[in-house]
């Protein structure tokens, strides 16, 4: 690839270049490189990296650590859409991870001890797995819409997690637990290395097993799929109970970022957040056709976006109306309409020079 | 009474009607003509045009040349509200009313008596129930629309068709999913609305229900008018002949040898047996065998029954009655799968809705079924994709010869033969096929009903369905005759057995 580059870029360049604007991922990684340059033009010293203790720090590496959790909600969430799903479930689980874990671990007698964490995060894991197998039962085998089965369990997961915090905010001291969001390992954030090795273990099974083709096979045609002998069942299943378990992770990483479990607040809109990832990414809510990298790209940019929000010293609270401009002028960038009209727009332009010039 | 209205002039007149789609010409220069209180059926095979005849009439489709005169005045329709405006009504198939409001709301919507701008409710409810009244409904208008049966919800639908004043009443197969009492109970309210003077357009395959309740029949066939009869003057056997015609195509140099590729000896085991199978509303219970070898065809028109027997077969819905062995041993085909995992590769009639994955290449398309069965785990090897989708690819002859290519942007002959690749990749046993042929180009049809003959010759099992019975006749040793949901005769195949051997049999249901 590279060495036909250098050869042919004079006479393929504008084609390759117009198949490259054509890729779902195109757009939305111009929004993220313009992001990062408008945040280095306001403060020069943004993308700067510094090694301080022997760890990573500078703003990149606040957006690696600060994505994690919204990566493994998003990668969940990007399988769910492909099956023609959504999940709506996945804060009320974040929710419940959160509370499960440091009400274990504050009851426990010993919290410090790693043994007491890692029962701590095999409990709350194991249960959001479980709420991930229900919600699949809901839609696979009841047959329940996605939307309304996971709305249950939306509605009905903040509710269990403050049963289980008995309606306090527990704050918890456990160093074990505090490395999962704060801690550093090689020089990088444990949470963002957590987040981004399921990732890339996701992103290996999908494609190198059948996996993803399967999915994608249920999300644009599930008659077919079922006559050819897919078990779309299993497979919507599967992935529902794949997000419940990402969102539990991620919910761990958030409670360990702020040690208190916070059942009304923790992950709250983290399932809007996420969808709008996978959209951003290229996704189509209607199913099918998937793409990991896009939801990376997708995750990125919200991260990107809050911490511009911060640094900017814009107040958080407008952070929700920049988010909701940037989606705009993404999905209006990949709306096939749209394109087709830029698209018209640059012949017209660009018919005139040629003429010119021959 | 039938004798005095075709004196009168007719509420609808459409002469040289043409519409035509890119590539298809679907009504070329087609008259119909529809007199006030007669019941006039439509009849031909599926794609002769009569549902784009119905849609210009009702102004879903603008036409292309023609002109369609309604009770005196010419109209040029530009949407179905229009067509409503001038006096036609329309009944589909599926109820299209609304299931969760009452009975009398659904007959009134939009036609509501008004008292100081607020709908009148009580006046509506008694409105409502005079129209009830008037086509012998005896109906609570104040009992919701989903509590009733389809048959019910269906006179529900003629009835608000009344309160428009309609002149033309078009029932769009209106009984495919009634039962024999439905009908009648159907038939009577249509004879009554005869009676009033409306003229009434009747779309149905069950031939047995035009000829009962039908006046007048125009015939269609691709797309031409073929004639205009008295349904009392045009007997079953004509019927069936004029509808399906006797075009025989290019495929006739097809030589394919009619005999029995194994000899069926005294004591061989079928590949597959049915015994009683079938399943409620779809299909009546029947008898099948079909040895290894052989194509057994299944000859009837649409919604005789053969594409529910396919589905049956093939596992994609469950028989309620009767029983399935595969080699002898009795075995439940619980879901396609299970039917795939034991040898029988189908092929839906539907393919677009059943077959094609439209968003993935040719190549995920051929290996989608072969992987399903492996599970998702054991992913086929790439040598092995290449050589599987090499190999079908280049038998099959798929156009374009790229096997990245999203499978939607291929012609439906090469979706069809990427379908057929997807099964035969499978290695079946059994290859059941329903109507693989429809809507595909003469070369591509060839090249299928070459491979069918050559992939029984090899031993093989086979069932065809098709609705052109040349084809049927070509390929298969057996062929099973449907007719009204049922099997009703079954013969062996040879030199002396011609399409009017096979038409005698549907018109007179294996009576004779």
């Amino acid at each position: 690839m590279p060495a036909t580059m250098g050869a042919s870029t004079r006479t393929a360049g504008p084609g390759g270049l117009r198949r490259l604007a054509h890729h779902t991922i195109f757009w939305p990684v111009v929004a993220l490189i313009a992001l990062l340059v408008a945040n280095t033009l306001y403060s020069p010293d943004f993308l700067a990296v510094s090694i301080l203790d022997g760890h990573l720090f500078g703003a990149p590496i606040d957006i690696l650590r600060n994505s994690a959790p919204l990566l493994l909600v998003s990668l969940g969430m990007t399988l769910v859409i492909a099956t023609r799903g959504i999940d709506l479930s996945v804060g009320a689980v974040v929710a419940i991870a959160g509370a499960l874990s440091l009400s274990f671990i504050a009851t426990s007698p010993n919290p410090g001890s790693v043994t007491t964490v890692l029962v701590a995060i095999a409990i709350a894991l194991g249960l959001c797995l479980l709420l991930g197998v229900w919600n699949g039962f809901l839609v696979s085998v009841v047959g329940i819409q996605p939307i309304i089965a996971t709305l249950i369990l939306m509605t009905a997961g903040r509710g269990v997690a403050m049963l289980i915090t008995e309606g306090q905010i527990t704050t918890v001291n456990s160093a074990p637990f505090k490395t999962l969001g704060a801690g550093f390992w090689l020089g990088l954030p444990a949470a963002a290395l957590i987040a981004y090795g399921v990732y890339v273990v996701v992103a290996l099974i999908t494609r190198r097993t059948a996996l993803g083709m399967l999915v994608e096979s249920v999300g644009i045609n599930p008659s077919a799929s079922r006559l050819a002998g897919v078990r779309a069942r299993t497979i919507v299943w599967t992935v529902f109970a794949l997000s419940g378990l990402f969102s539990g992770l991620a919910g761990l990483i958030l409670a360990s970022n702020v040690m208190a479990a916070d059942a009304n607040n923790a992950g709250l809109f983290i399932e809007l957040d996420a969808i709008l990832a996978v959209v951003i990414g290229g996704t189509s809510l209607q199913g099918g056709k998937f793409s990991l990298s896009g939801t990376l790209v997708g995750v990125l940019i919200i991260t990107t976006l809050t911490l511009t929000v911060t640094i900017v010293g814009i107040s958080p609270l407008v952070t929700p109306l920049f988010k909701a401009l940037v989606v705009i002028a993404v999905t209006l960038l990949q709306s096939p309409r749209v394109r087709e009209r830029l698209a018209a727009r640059q012949r017209q332009r660009v018919a005139k020079p040629e003429e010119v010039a021959a | 009474m039938t004798s005095s209205t075709s004196a009168d002039r007719p509420v609808v007149e459409m002469s040289g009607i043409s519409i035509e789609f890119p590539g298809v010409k679907a009504l070329d220069q087609v008259d119909f003509r529809l007199f006030p209180g007669e019941v006039h059926a439509l009849m031909g095979e599926n794609g002769a045009g009569k549902s784009t005849l119905i849609k210009a009439l009702t102004g879903v489709y603008g036409i292309d040349a023609g002109q369609i005169v309604v009770d005196g005045a010419p109209h040029r329709f530009s949407g179905p509200g229009e067509a409503q405006d001038a006096g036609i009504a329309t009944v589909y198939q599926e109820v299209n009313l609304c299931e969760n409001l009452t009975v009398a709301e659904n007959i009134m919507l939009g036609h509501e008596p008004r008292r100081l701008g607020a709908i009148d409710w009580r006046a509506t409810r008694r409105a409502a129930s005079d129209y009830l009244a008037t086509m012998g409904l005896d109906l609570d208008p104040a009992s919701s629309l989903g509590s009733h049966s389809i048959a019910i919800q269906q006179l529900v639908a003629i009835s608000r068709a009344m309160v428009v004043d309609a002149k033309v009443l078009i029932l769009d197969e209106p009984t495919s999913s009634l039962d024999a009492d439905e009908v009648a109970q159907l038939f009577a309210v249509v004879r009554r609305l005869r009676d009033q003077g409306v003229a009434i357009l009747f779309v149905s395959h069950f031939i047995e229900q035009v000829y009962e309740i039908s006046d007048r029949m125009t015939v269609l066939r691709n797309g031409q008018r073929v004639g205009e009869y008295r349904t009392s003057e045009l007997d079953r056997l004509e019927l069936v002949s004029t509808m399906i015609g006797r075009s025989m195509e290019l495929l006739d140099d097809l030589q394919v040898s009619t005999d029995h590729a194994v000899d069926v000896e005294q004591g061989t085991v079928p590949f597959l047996q049915a015994v009683g199978l079938g399943r409620k509303g779809d299909v009546q219970p029947f008898d099948l065998e079909v040895y290894a070898g052989e194509v057994v065809g299944l000859a009837g028109l649409l919604g005789s029954g053969r594409t529910e027997v396919a589905r049956l077969l093939a596992g994609a819905d469950r028989a309620d009655a009767g029983s399935t062995r595969i080699k002898d041993v009795l075995t439940r085909l619980r879901n396609p799968r299970s039917a795939i995992s034991r040898g029988i590769a189908f092929s839906s009639e539907d393919r677009k809705a059943e077959g094609v994955v439209g968003d993935l290449t040719v190549r995920e398309n051929i290996v989608l079924g072969l992987q399903a069965g492996r599970g998702w785990m054991r992913r086929l090897p790439r040598r092995q994709v290449d050589e599987i989708v090499n190999k079908y690819m280049a038998a099959l002859n798929v156009r374009p010869a790229n096997p990245d290519a999203l499978l939607r942007n291929l012609s439906g002959g090469n979706q069809q033969k990427v379908l057929l690749a997807r099964w035969l990749a499978t290695a079946p046993e059994l290859l059941i096929l329903d109507e693989p042929t429809r809507g595909i180009d003469v070369g591509a049809k060839a090249e299928i009903q070459k491979l069918v003959a050559e992939l029984a010759s090899q031993g093989m099992a086979v069932v065809f369905i098709s609705a052109e019975l040349e084809e049927v006749l070509r390929l298969s040793h057996r062929i099973g005759v449907m007719r009204d949901r049922q099997k009703v005769a079954e013969i062996v195949n040879s030199e002396d057995v011609g399409v009017d051997d096979v038409v005698t049999l549907i018109a007179s249901g294996g009576g004779h």
